[in-house]
């Protein structure tokens, strides 16, 4: 059997604020780009963050996730990028071939450049009942919530007090819910101030040095019970939701699967392929970008997907090498700037040693 | 009602998110049963918002599941659509009349 046969210039693997910085970075060039995402909405994780971005103009300060893809998306028409949703790219192979199931079947795609920002997916956390229905990823509640408008539970233990902890169960609050507890292991919030305060304003307790010791319930959750981290102190919560915000963790199989070499950085959440500072990795014409090169925040991903559209247009020769250097320093310049402050400089010397890997 | 109990429940009103829209009211049918939904949705979403969690129950110890991710990484929202198995309910869209299943409720 074959199959239908499609060769283009350059393919992005996932259309979230990486992907789509990427292609619209190469099309500008004059490339030729097709965008791929399994999904039918555009904008990958930005479009369930109804919060507003803080940071420069450059990366979308003031506006909320959700408009920040609108505009990716907008400024990815205009440069004449094809988006291709609702394709899942099965299987990505040595020399630019994939395999991708579109709604009528199987067919193959060529590129003489990929870019794979394939993103991140979140981490479990076992403990007894973790299996329960209604324990669920945070990201999975914000899923329901901001995007369909539906609530994992009523009473929600979130576990972990990260930044996405911290968002989520901002906006569970938001949309009714009530937030039983914010709980971590470790003694301090390991998220920004800012969110700290919005939800400590909102009167949630916070149970730092806590871990969870086990859900109950008959078809779901309907308790959980804490405990002090070394310490006697016990506590059990009526729950019928909890959401696990403890980390997120590179989605690179594609990459791995056409023989990437994959590097691992505990820092940057897992395994991801190795990559150069313009995001190449180990194999000709393939580059990688956003979380899928090591989870850091939406503005990073987006800096690494420019950076990645430029290096696959000056391979393509769509793009002079000095003039591709003259916009990487710019890029550069960026990611320095992104990556300042103790949080940001612990992921940018993660980053560095998985250059050097 | 077992794993019907639930609650989850639509979102009302939201300071940001004015309204859900969402697509037209239909009803599907879940374990024969109907069950009212929003065109365009995915089936795990209608499934929370009526207060069902359970999508399947585990082979060997029977243990409920429900859904996990809801980005279709993780199958624990696996359920039967229309006669097709191993569906991921959380990234099919619901169209009306649908027949969803619980797994061994459908085999045999």
């Amino acid at each position: 059997m074959s199959l239908p046969l499609e060769e283009r210039e350059m393919a992005v693997v996932g259309c979230g604020p990486a992907g789509l910085c990427a292609a619209i970075t190469a099309a500008k060039t004059g490339a030729d780009v097709v965008v791929l995402d399994e999904n039918d909405r555009a904008g990958g994780q930005l479009i369930k963050q109804i919060h507003r971005f803080f940071g420069s103009r450059r990366h979308g300060a003031g506006k909320r996730g959700y408009e920040i893809a609108g505009e990716l998306e907008r400024e990815s028409e205009a440069a004449g990028v094809e988006m291709r949703l609702g394709n899942t790219v099965l299987g990505l192979f040595p020399g630019g071939e994939m395999m991708v199931e579109d709604r009528d079947g199987v067919y193959v795609l060529r590129a003489r450049a990929v870019v794979v920002a394939t993103g991140a997916s979140e981490k479990g956390l076992a403990f007894p009942g973790w299996t329960l229905p209604g324990v669920m990823g945070a990201g999975a509640a914000q899923t329901l919530v901001n995007l369909h408008g539906v609530l994992p539970g009523r009473r929600v233990l979130m576990v972990g007090a990260g930044n996405v902890g911290l968002i989520v169960s901002y906006q569970l609050l938001q949309a009714g819910a009530e937030v039983v507890g914010i709980l971590d292991v470790s003694e301090r919030v390991g998220g920004y101030e800012v969110h700290r305060l919005r939800v400590q304003r909102e009167g949630v307790p916070f149970y730092l040095g806590h871990r969870v010791v086990q859900a109950r319930g008959r078809y779901g959750v309907e308790e959980v019970s804490v405990e002090e981290v070394g310490g006697a102190s016990r506590k059990v919560f009526r729950a019928d939701a909890v959401c696990l915000a403890v980390g997120l963790s590179p989605l690179a199989e594609l990459a791995a699967m056409c023989g990437c070499r994959m590097v691992y950085s505990r820092e940057l959440g897992g395994f991801m392929p190795w990559h150069d500072g313009d995001m190449r990795t180990d194999q000709p014409g393939v580059y990688v970008a956003g979380d899928a090169a090591g989870v850091e925040e939406a503005s990073v991903a987006m800096e690494e997907g420019r950076m990645a559209g430029l290096s696959a247009a000056e391979d393509l020769g769509a793009m002079g090498r000095k003039e591709a250097e003259r916009a990487k320093d710019e890029v550069r310049r960026f990611l320095w700037e992104l990556r300042g402050g103790p949080y940001g400089e612990a992921k940018r010397r993660a980053k560095e040693s998985v250059h050097c890997a | 009602m077992g794993d019907k109990e639930n609650p989850g429940g639509r979102v009302g009103r939201h300071p940001v998110l004015d309204k859900f829209t969402g697509g037209r009211e239909v009803v599907i049918f879940v374990d024969g049963e109907p069950l009212s939904a929003r065109e365009g949705e995915p089936v795990a979403a209608a499934l929370y918002a009526a207060g069902r969690r359970v999508t399947r129950y585990a082979r060997h110890t029977g243990e409920p599941r429900g859904p996990f991710c809801m980005i279709g990484l993780c199958a624990e929202c696996c359920m039967t659509v229309d006669g097709v198995s191993n569906v991921r309910t959380c990234r099919i869209p619901v169209r009306e009349g649908m027949r969803v299943d619980t797994p061994e409720r459908s085999s045999g």
